[in-house]
């Protein structure tokens, strides 16, 4: 081994409180990042609950529908066209909104998002049941709700009664960890329970999952949909995904309140960073006027301060990825939880090499100027 | 005819600018040759310091040129210099200059290191030195578990352990009492007569004078005169 890295390492090590700083810097601008990336995630993900749960191979939704929370309205008529066109196979209508939750236990009133559908279609059914079962939804007033909101609703379990909209509704299947973004609870109900809970005439519609003819080509049935039905927009789901995330993440500016934490961490981290090499390099400046010197080139110091700065780099990650790991198990259960997955460790680690090795510049800048013949004089 | 190592035709050099300009060597003509230790002489301000450093490529010349093994240094930049540096001269400095997180061994190893020299050869050959300069008991200690001759040794064994062609001392006794002094000597006019190379000290210490094969004296920039073994002196200048 090349005494780079031993210099380095020993450079590094030296003033122990210095050290302990700088880490502490990177740790605390890697877990920022790491967060705010880990909520952008853990949303990103939230918002498209329902379309990543869905069977369906297209969504017909109102013309510029943000996403699938969207309350704009679709008539019947659009439906009706929607079996004629070559490829589609089963048009499957949902229905969304917001409704009130009357508690039997105390008779406090909740808001609630209802989703219904039709379940004997099953495209979009309550999913990580714990309880009850889909088949028990289509008894009369069934609904499902997830266990994480007993308490806000007054419930205690399968059996469990309430009231939506003045219509009554009992508890008859329970899922698990499926929570709303808005911390407004899902009730998922049949098609024509979900339309009475929300007041929604029968003519009208949220969306629709369309299901295509086995062997259809997907793209050619969006294409033929859209030209049929020009009023409505047909949306694979992986671009209903996208269009929900686009408008929850940028439309509503949470995205970017996340991305300026994240920058906001880098930006304190590289500061830290550089400002420690800095002064560690202005500590050893003689040593590094030994080295020049005796001949060394400057390509050997420059080895030597990114060097540190990778040291840096690993260390300080390794500490921020502990803690990381720790803060996505708290969370995982909670109303927002931090998604952590390998490819956003990998690039948090990318991230950090480059904050930390950026950070060498000030310091190699100011090795660059080093004359040798300073050693002469002390 | 033998090439002398390091070469100063016509050299002057100008430090500071403007008011604070001084010309800390003026127009001087000097070479060493291998196997020989020369002392350089003279008093505080007179330009040892910057003629050393002329010679060991650490400065370049205002005016005229330095060879080192034949290679003009005129128009080198830093890199060139310090590859001259790395390839034909060792340094031995007054406050050693050793890597204080560095042990011994690891002090010496660095001037090969630095030369690209594989690490369990490199470690090889400065243990060696290390053993000829009578600390092989201390290869594991730091700096600050030294004493000065200690230190000194370890600077010296650092400078040769590349074996370079020349050696530039600037007062490498100063810090040191008169027995480590005398044995720092010993190392490097051995370094001179047995190894055949150039070794130039500079010293304000007459009881130095006794290793010299010449000495020379500067004064405001110039060289005056040069005393060679023997006794003979020549006047450089009137």
């Amino acid at each position: 081994m090349s005494l780079v890295l031993t210099l380095a390492s020993r450079n590094l090590f030296q003033d122990r409180l210095r050290f302990v700083a700088t880490l502490i810097g990177i740790v605390f601008s890697v877990v920022l990042v790491m967060v705010q990336m880990g909520l952008y995630l853990g949303f990103g993900r939230m918002v498209t609950t329902m379309i990543d749960h869905a069977a369906a191979d297209l969504w017909v939704v109102s013309k510029g529908a943000s996403s699938f929370e969207d309350l704009t309205l679709l008539d019947i008529r659009a439906r009706d066209r929607l079996p004629g066109i070559d490829g589609v196979a089963q048009v499957i209508p949902v229905v969304i909104g917001f409704a009130d939750w009357h508690r039997q236990t105390d008779g406090r009133v909740k808001p609630v998002f209802v989703v219904g559908s039709d379940l004997n279609a099953g495209a979009l059914v309550p999913w990580n049941l714990v309880d009850g079962s889909v088949e028990a939804l289509r008894s009369t007033d069934a609904v499902a709700v997830d266990r994480t909101y007993f308490d806000n609703l007054g419930v205690s379990g399968i059996d469990s009664t309430a009231e939506i909209r003045g219509q009554p509704a009992r508890v008859a299947a329970v899922t698990d960890g499926i929570r709303s973004f808005t911390t407004t609870p899902y009730v998922f109900a049949d098609l024509s329970r979900a339309r009475a809970y929300i007041g929604l005439p029968p003519t009208k519609f949220n969306h629709f999952i369309v299901r295509v003819r086995s062997g259809a080509d997907v793209k050619s049935v969006q294409h033929d949909i859209q030209s049929n039905v020009p009023d409505v927009d047909v949306l694979t789901p992986a671009e209903f995904r996208d269009r929900s995330r686009s408008f929850w993440l940028f439309g509503t500016g949470a995205g970017a309140a996340l991305f300026a934490g994240a920058l906001l961490g880098v930006i304190v981290g590289t500061v830290i960073v550089a400002q420690t090499l800095y002064s560690s390099t202005k500590d050893h400046l003689y040593e590094f006027a030994t080295l020049r010197a005796i001949g060394c080139s400057n390509g050997y110091i420059y080895r030597v301060i990114v060097w540190q700065a990778l040291l840096n780099a690993v260390l300080g990650f390794a500490l921020a990825a502990a803690i990381g790991f720790v803060v996505v198990q708290i969370t995982a259960k909670s109303a927002l939880p931090i998604v952590i997955t390998p490819t956003l460790v990998g690039g948090l680690f990318g991230l950090t090499v480059v904050m930390c090795v950026g950070s060498a510049i000030t310091a190699i800048i100011r090795v660059i100027r080093i004359d040798p013949v300073m050693v002469m004089s002390r | 005819m033998i090439l002398p190592i390091i070469e100063a035709r016509n050299v002057s050099k100008v430090l500071g600018a403007g008011a604070g300009q001084v010309r800390a060597v003026k127009n001087l003509d000097l070479s060493l040759a291998g196997g020989k230790l020369i002392v350089l002489m003279g008093p505080s301000g007179s330009g040892k310091t910057t003629l050393l450093s002329l010679l060991g490529c650490m400065l370049t010349p205002t005016e005229g040129t330095v060879f080192v093994c034949g290679h003009s240094t005129e128009g080198a930049g830093p890199e060139q210099l310090a590859k001259i540096r790395r390839q034909h001269i060792g340094f031995v400095f007054q406050s050693f200059h050793l890597f204080p997180t560095l042990t011994a061994e690891e002090n010496v190893r660095l001037a090969l290191d630095v030369r690209g020299e594989r690490r369990r050869r490199a470690q090889t050959k400065s243990r060696e030195v290390l053993e000829r300069f009578g600390l092989a008991h201390k290869v594991a200690a730091f700096p600050r578990d030294l004493s000065g001759g200690e230190q000194q040794r370890v600077a010296i064994a650092r400078a040769v352990v590349a074996e370079p062609s020349a050696i530039l001392a600037d007062e490498p006794t100063a810090a040191l009492d008169g027995a480590n002094g005398q044995a720092i000597m010993t190392i490097l006019a051995s370094a001179a007569r047995q190894h055949g190379r150039a070794v130039l000290v500079v010293t304000h210490d007459t009881r130095l004078l006794e290793f010299a094969d010449r000495i020379l004296y500067i004064e405001d920039g110039a060289l005056t005169h040069e005393e060679r073994t023997g006794g003979n002196v020549y006047r450089m200048r009137a």
